[in-house]
């Protein structure tokens, strides 16, 4: 028993020795609150844990064998009192982090705007979150900022006390987005928008990853989050700016291939549609998106043509004309003067085929 | 070679399938690989050697006649231990491997597994240690113990109990099959879709899990099955539920679930199985599949089947305390509602596996709380056992040690277990080593510890003599030290920001408490082998450690009160209980085995069926992942052919005649004599 209380006080050393515990030494609000939130939950438990190891250790001391001296009852085994005991102090425990459990995960929805910038600034209603739309591909990370048109590749930015948006989606298996020092991690499913509102407070160069193992490249799935200052923000949003490149959905297709620990890589102007087309899976041209799939199949499934010929229900609507793909396949409820579009005669050869022919081949 | 190359997916196989051989060739031996190779050629030597000493002493008549056909429940639970024990070398080869790699590529070295290798050994590892070494364990255990509990002759249904085992078996060797033929998943040991669907995962490793588990999983359902109705039908006269054992109620309990949830299991990777070869879109990302279906169907299996190991292992603690304590158990009611209630709780907490898949505040605040609830019944547990200990007499045999480092321990683990639970603190814990650290804390400090504890405390009942006590102290110090030098270092690192399952690391702030974790499991693998070596030792020396009374650690329970090892029908006559603790109170009233009197006993007859629809089923899995249809086809026309010409057999049982009753009694009145 006392090699094991040496061995205990030893692994503890390290623990109690200031390492770079980033859960519960973060620079984000959110974790803050998360980490404070580890914290107040094992102390409530140890109330219970404490004394139930030390009991064990000293029942096992007290009533061994060799000591007669302890008294022996080997026909008891009911006590009403203890038996309430037993279950109300482990009950008492759970209720109370029953409850902040209830309050904390509420208030700290992942999807709710923050309430707060920091334990000491209020939030500014006025100032809308960043946003920021994140795409998990094989193996490296899409930054897109829609306000600003650039994009960037395993690099992402924040203004410090300015809260930040994400949108994440996959571009192919599930991941994980996760930033310690900022926030909790949310999945990244393709086909699926999840949402993380988070802070930074201090400024700084953060790690990043991939928090769910994703396959081959997994481990090199990571990027930088960099928290800065309005002007340092604004040097850097122009520097991803001034890059003359275009993320299209050609050059998309193209930065879909899976590659392994990929550089950092900007581009100045970002498809306007690229997002959407991501989410609903339809960045190939002549793919039918999962949205329009699904008011095609709200609306019937269009016929026989909605099972072998799906294509021709792509690519009908556009901001121009949003309710294209609606009239034709309703067109009883279309207004008198409205032209039904014609569905393309043809199916279109998907962009990425003729992309890989002549780029990727290298 | 596609497979190692640095975009490789898990292509292995996926070429077009040949008529003959479907996607066999000599490619998918693993020549390109030194670590596999050796490990290849290491297996064939040894296997060799085995083959070749079961012939030189001819054993292959005796094993055959005695033991793989053979119905006893008892056989088949010593051999439901065999295949977990040498499934645990495997998978804790497995996890040297990691931890040796870890402690390299954390200290800036490459290390020696490419990452395609890596993430093939720890999915094997988690699918090996749950499916093939815990689950066998525990399934031993009930096969063993609880008909013995009960004072059965055997299981309701003996020929599917030894069909079960050897599906089990099935999935166990197509695993390893996948080793040194092909190559493994490697996708985690719950092969979330996408990355296990065929576009992501084109390659034969996926298909050896699935087929793999379907078959051991239909095994484990049909046991789950076959041991409720030997509990409800078959207790001996007298014993009401409320006068079972606590083991024989955790095993109810758990066999309950075994049967709620494992179609549930079965049907899952049934739909998987059907994204990957006929072209379905239940999981995949387009057409309309959702790979979040699959998340929570698995889950739903997944996390009863925490409880389905965990619950037999307070069975056993419930057994061993009041043994070594010298005294009742404390509280059994409120042991039995305990375990109930953890039964049932276990169905509705599935969600708290994936909080930060974003299901909203309402749903997470739900699924954690009711998993705290879970900790309420646990708890109780604890403080009966406690008070158990209290007044006792208690002996520190080697299973009582196991119980106390297991009390010291699972607090722990179930401490770290209801912080997971609060999703808040999830989302920042959520697939780092700190989880890696609590579930091990669980499995290890709980399931492992009470295995030990469960195997030293009825070993001299199955085999007649007890286990040697120095060398089970020497493995009980390596496996408690070992654990804690290999998993506290993994919560700092989680805490510190590292996730799970990877093979690289950029910097070297972690390489000390990775080489510290590596230290620990060697530790632990001291303690393996230290187990072994007790074994060993104690088969040499039986003769010294032998146990003539039957009840060498003055027990309480019903297997006590027959021969160690029993006789094939367990109990001469049917024993009458009175009380809870049926063997103690037959102890305290006086108790003689009977001389005389004697009837003639039903048994079941041995049965060669079993093996050969496992070996069927193996085949056809093997088929089925090379895509060689016709052997699939004829293998599962045969398998189902096989069972239906096995109920046209209808000598299956015969009568002991009383003589031979009457002189095995008479044999085991003389070594109570003799004693």
């Amino acid at each position: 028993m006392r090699t094991l209380r040496i061995l205990f006080l030893a692994l503890l050393l390290p623990i109690l020795g200031g390492c770079e515990m980033v859960v519960l030494r973060p620079a984000g609000d959110v974790a803050v609150q998360q980490g404070q939130l580890i914290v107040y939950a094992t102390v409530l438990m140890l109330i219970v844990i404490v004394p139930v190891m030390a009991l064990t250790v000293f029942f096992a001391m007290h009533y061994r064998e060799s000591n007669q001296n302890a008294s022996y009852a080997p026909d008891w085994d009911h006590s009403i009192s203890l038996e309430i005991v037993v279950w109300s102090v482990p009950l008492a425990i759970i209720i109370c982090l029953a409850g902040l459990t209830w309050v904390a995960t509420h208030r700290l929805e992942p999807y709710n705007d923050l309430r707060r910038i920091s334990e000491v600034q209020e939030i500014d209603r006025n100032v809308t979150p960043m946003q920021i739309q994140v795409v998990a591909l094989d193996w490296k990370w899409l930054f897109i900022y829609p306000e600003y048109g650039v994009a960037s590749i395993n690099e992402v930015a924040g203004i410090v006390d300015r809260p930040i948006e994400f949108t994440l989606t996959s571009e192919t298996v599930m991941n994980s987005f996760y930033i310690p020092a900022l926030a909790g991690q949310i999945y990244a499913m393709a086909g699926m928008q999840t949402e993380l509102n988070a802070v930074i407070n201090e400024p700084g160069d953060y790690e990043g990853f991939s928090a769910n193992y994703s396959g081959n490249g997994f481990s090199q799935m990571r990027f930088r989050f960099h928290g800065l200052s309005q002007t340092d923000f604004d040097a850097w949003i122009s520097k991803v700016g001034a890059d003359t490149r275009q993320l299209d959905r050609l050059a998309y297709i193209d930065l879909a291939i899976p590659t392994v620990g990929h550089e950092v890589e900007h581009y100045g102007a970002v498809e306007s549609d690229l997002w959407d087309r991501i989410v609903n899976r339809c960045v190939d041209r002549g793919t039918l998106c999962a949205d329009d799939m699904m008011m095609v199949d709200a609306l019937g499934g269009g016929g026989l043509a909605g099972l072998t010929d799906r294509w021709r229900f792509a690519d009908l609507c556009t901001v121009d004309d949003p309710r294209a793909l609606y009239y034709l396949l309703r067109p009883e409820l279309a207004p008198a003067n409205t032209t039904i579009a014609a569905s393309p005669a043809s199916p279109v050869t998907p962009a990425s085929s003729a992309l890989f022919d002549d780029e990727a081949g290298d | 070679m596609a497979s190692t190359g640095e975009l490789g997916r898990g292509t292995m196989g996926a070429a077009d399938a040949h008529p003959l051989w479907g996607k066999l060739s000599w490619d998918v031996f693993p020549f390109y690989d030194p670590i596999l190779l050796g490990t290849f050629v290491a297996v064939v030597v040894l296997g060799l050697v085995v083959f070749a000493a079961v012939t030189r002493y001819k054993l292959w008549g005796y094993l055959w006649h005695e033991w793989f056909t053979s119905v006893d429940h008892k056989k088949i639970g010593i051999m439901y231990m065999v295949l977990a024990v040498v499934m645990l070398l495997r998978g804790f080869a497995d996890a040297l491997l990691m931890r040796g790699h870890q402690a390299l590529a954390s200290a800036g070295y490459v290390g020696y597994l490419p990452a395609y290798h890596y993430d093939q050994v720890f999915t094997a590892h988690g699918v090996i240690m749950i499916f093939f070494v815990a689950m066998p364990f525990i399934t031993g255990f009930m096969n063993y113990i609880m008909p013995l509990q009960i004072g059965a002759r055997d299981v309701a249904f003996p020929f599917l109990n030894n069909l079960s085992f050897w599906l089990t078996v099935s999935g166990a060797i197509l695993i390893m099959f996948s080793l040194f033929v092909g190559e493994f998943a490697a996708t985690g040991w719950l092969a979330y879709p996408p990355l296990s669907g065929l576009n992501f995962s084109p390659g034969v490793g996926m298909d050896y899990y699935l087929w793999s588990l379907n078959i051991a999983g239909i095994g484990t359902t049909l046991s789950g099955i076959n041991l409720i109705v030997t509990i409800v039908k078959m207790r001996a006269p007298g014993m009401t539920y409320m006068k079972m054992p606590v083991f024989t109620w955790t095993t109810l309990c758990t066999n309950v679930l075994i049967v709620a949830t494992f179609p549930v299991l079965t049907a899952t990777l049934a739909l998987l199985t059907a994204d990957r070869y006929i072209g379905t879109n239940f999981f995949t990302n387009d057409l309309g599949g959702n790979a979040m279906m699959y998340v929570n169907l698995i889950w739903i299996w997944g996390h009863p089947e925490v409880y389905i190991l965990t619950l037999p292992i307070f069975g056993i603690f419930s057994e061993v305390v009041p043994t070594f304590s010298g005294k009742r158990l404390f509280g059994y009611t409120s042991m039995v509602y305990a375990t109930c209630v953890i039964m049932i709780l276990s169905y509705i907490v599935w969600l708290h596996h994936f909080f930060t898949m974003g299901a909203g505040a309402d749903v997470n605040s739900f699924f954690g709380i009711t998993t705290m609830i879970i900790s309420i019944p646990t708890g109780a547990k604890l403080f009966n056992w406690l008070f158990t200990m209290y007044k006792g007499r208690i002996r520190f045999e080697v299973p009582m040690l196991w119980v106390i480092g297991f009390m010291l321990t699972f607090v722990i683990g179930g401490m770290t277990g209801v912080l997971l639970a609060v999703p808040p603190a999830d989302y920042v814990l959520h697939n780092s080593l700190f989880l890696v650290a609590h579930f091990h804390n669980v499995i290890i400090g709980g399931v492992v510890f009470g295995i030990f504890a469960g195997i030293n405390f009825w070993w001299p009942k199955a085999f007649g003599f007890k286990l040697d006590p120095f060398w089970g102290k020497v493995s009980f110090w390596n496996w408690l030290i070992g654990f804690y030098l290999a998993f506290m270092p993994l919560y700092v690192l989680g805490l510190m920001g590292v996730t799970r399952r990877l093979s690289q690391f950029e910097d070297t702030v972690y390489s000390a408490y990775f080489f510290m974790a590596a230290i620990g499991s060697l530790l632990v693998a001291f303690g393996i082998a230290a187990f072994i070596i007790q074994i060993v030792v104690s088969i040499r020396n039986k003769e010294a450690l032998r146990d003539t009374t039957g009840d060498p650690w003055n027990a309480r329970t019903l297997e006590w009160s027959t021969t160690s090892p029993p006789p094939y029908y367990n109990f001469a006559l049917t024993p009458k209980v009175y009380q809870l603790d049926a063997w103690a109170h037959m102890k305290a009233s006086g108790y003689v085995p009977p001389k005389a009197g004697f009837r003639k006993i039903h048994m079941p007859r041995y049965t060669a069926s079993g093996v050969v629809i496992a070996a069927l089923a193996t085949m056809m899995g093997f088929a089925l992942v090379w895509h060689i249809w016709w052997l699939s086809v004829s293998t599962f026309v045969g398998a189902i052919a096989y069972a239906i010409a096995h109920t046209f057999n209808y000598d299956q049982d015969y009568y002991v005649p009383v003589q031979e009753v009457a002189d095995i009694e008479q044999g085991r009145a003389q070594v109570g004599a003799a004693s």
